[in-house]
Formats: structure tokens, sequence, C-alpha cells
């Protein structure tokens, strides 16, 4: 999608004084690519333990519920310092990114996969139970476990494109 | 002299050159290689902080480490192939590049540190399996853990800034 409302606010952003402060200052970039980077690391490790306990993979003697206590702080930190970080890189160069058909599949990605973990975590609140085999909802575990994970594959994988799709 | 011509050898492959030429192989590459690099360091830093009482502190250090281990290993082992593809892409720029032999200077470091702790303080685990106040010597080793493989982190991307001929950041 790339509208000309769209390109008139990326000019505009583009001529803001922190815009122009990120242009001018080859680090920021880098810099900033490296801590949203640390905090992909920390999101993608905190997903993958808990949809491989989901998938009963591991932790098994721990509950899904104390898996997910363990590391959704951790996902809970990391989103708002991928906000910041990802917020400046679009400020820096907005074209590059707002008009960027794979940046936006990446935040329609995202809020996907915001949408489907809150229903996992919201699920195991009010059931620490809920997904264990003796339920019989281990297929519904497996579906949301296996979604989950390539959805994250899918926003890391497009992040990286953004810098090869701007045209 | 000799590691000039394997260099330049390397760069004249019809797999560097086919790298180098489609489009489509870099990228994909290098997505590859920033979820491993995450898993990676990701895993390794559930052990750190571990150690350093941050988190998991319920979890006996050898059933965590048991657990990550084989993720750390399996991420390491698609990052080094994928690293090794995009070296082979443009091999005699890489090995001009000052970040990333700074990045190859810095895993070795942080080999080095896990082997001294695996080998060290690690003997003893079952005295301080279950406590959250490990000895000193494994907070630092896992202090310098974090500190090795986030400046590796940090010497990769900039690899993506300076490398001449200068490719996508």
């Amino acid at each position: 999608m790339r509208t000309q409302a769209l390109e008139d606010f990326c000019s505009w952003i583009e001529q803001t004084p922190l815009s122009t402060a990120i242009q001018g200052n080859a680090w920021v970039v880098p810099t900033v690519q490296t801590i949203h980077i640390l905090a992909v690391a920390a999101v993608l490790i905190s997903v993958l333990l808990i949809n491989l306990r989901l998938l009963g993979f591991l932790e098994r003697e721990q509950s899904l519920a104390e898996v997910v206590q363990r590391f959704a702080p951790f996902i809970w930190l990391a989103l708002p310092c991928l906000l910041i970080t990802g917020s400046l890189l679009i400020i820096g160069e907005p074209a590059r990114s707002l008009a960027n058909d794979v940046f936006q599949v990446k935040m329609l990605l995202l809020l996907g996969v915001i949408v489907l973990q809150l229903r996992v975590s919201g699920r195991v609140k009010s059931d620490p139970y809920f997904f264990d085999a003796t339920h019989g909802h281990a297929a519904q575990a497996m579906v949301l476990a296996v979604l989950s994970l390539s959805m994250w594959v899918g926003i890391v994988c497009a992040g990286r494109w953004i810098a090869y799709t701007y045209s | 002299m000799q590691i000039e011509n394997v260099l330049k050898w390397l760069h004249q492959t019809p797999m560097a050159e086919a790298l180098r030429e489609n489009e489509g192989f870099f990228p994909w590459i290098e997505s590859v290689h920033v979820i491993a690099i995450c898993l990676v360091i990701g895993s390794i830093a559930v052990v750190d902080f571990r150690l350093l009482g941050l988190g998991s502190r319920q979890r006996r250090v050898t059933v965590l480490g048991d657990q990550l281990l084989p993720i750390t290993w399996i991420a390491f082992g698609f990052a080094a192939l994928t690293g090794a593809l995009m070296f082979a892409s443009n091999a005699v720029a890489y090995s001009a590049n000052f970040y990333f032999l700074g990045k190859l200077v810095l895993i070795v470091l942080a080999g080095l540190n896990m082997l001294i702790f695996q080998f060290g303080i690690f003997k003893t685990v079952q005295q301080w399996d279950t406590a959250i106040a490990v000895p000193a010597a494994a907070r630092v080793a896992a202090f310098l853990s974090l500190t090795f493989w986030t400046l590796v982190l940090i010497f990769g991307r900039w690899i993506g800034f300076t490398l001449v001929p200068a490719i996508v950041g």
C-alpha cells in the first residue's frame, strides 16, 4: 500500500529535526539496529521456550503457566524496546519502511502474533492445565505453537527484507 | 600470499558468484543468520541470567543447561553455515574488514570463556545446582559470556555498514 498521503507523511517526517539528526550521524542506525536485534533475541528465545513447553518438548515438570510466568516478562520488556528502536529507524528513513509492502506485512504479522500470544496467556491464566494432553486440547496447543513460531520467523525475515525491498 | 590466493579462488567459485548475483539469496541467508544468532545469544543468555540470579532462579543450573544447550548448538550450526556462505560470497572484502575479523576473535573468546567455565567451576556444580547465589567464578563467566556475545552482535551489525564494496545495510 502506497498512497499520496502516506508519501507526504514520510516526507514530513524526513524533515523533522530528529530525522535529520539520525540521517546526519552514521553511527545511530547500526547502534539502534543492534539494540533492536538484542531485543528480538529476547523475544525469540522466550517465545521458542514457551512454545516448546506448549508442545510438551521440554520443562514438562513445570506447568505451562510457570514457564509463561518465567519468560513473559522478557517479552513485555523487549516489546517497548523494539517499539522505540523500530520507531527511531522509521523516523531516520520513513519511506524505506512505512511505504514498503514488506514492512506493512511485518506489522500485520506482529499484530496477529500479539493477539495470539495474549489469547494463549489468557487461557493459561484461567486454567493452567488447559493445554495439557489430558484436557484434549493438545492438537490446539500444537496449532497455536506452530502458528506462533512461524509468524515470528516471518516477522524477522520481513525485517531483514525491508533493507532489500525499498525502492 | 597463499591465503590471498585461496580467498580470490573462493571469490571466483560459481557458488560465490551465484550468491552475489541472485538478488534473493543474500537476504534469505541473512534472515536465517539473524534468527540463528538471536537463538544462540538468547539461549546462552537464559543460562547466564540464571547464573547471575536474574531469571529462572527456581530451576537447577544443570537442568536449564541440558535443555538449552541443544538449542544453542543447533542455532550455532545454522549461524556458522549461513555466515560461511556470506563470507564465501565476498571472501576478499570480508577478510579485509576490521569488524569481521574482530567478530571472529570475539567468538573465539566467548568459546574459551565457555571452556574455562565447563572445565573449571562447573565441575563443582552439584554443590550449587539449586542455589540462587552461585560461586563468584560462575557469575564472572556469565558476565563475560553476555559481554562477548553482545560484542559479537555489535561487530556483526557493523560489518554490513563497513564492508567494501558496500552491500545493503
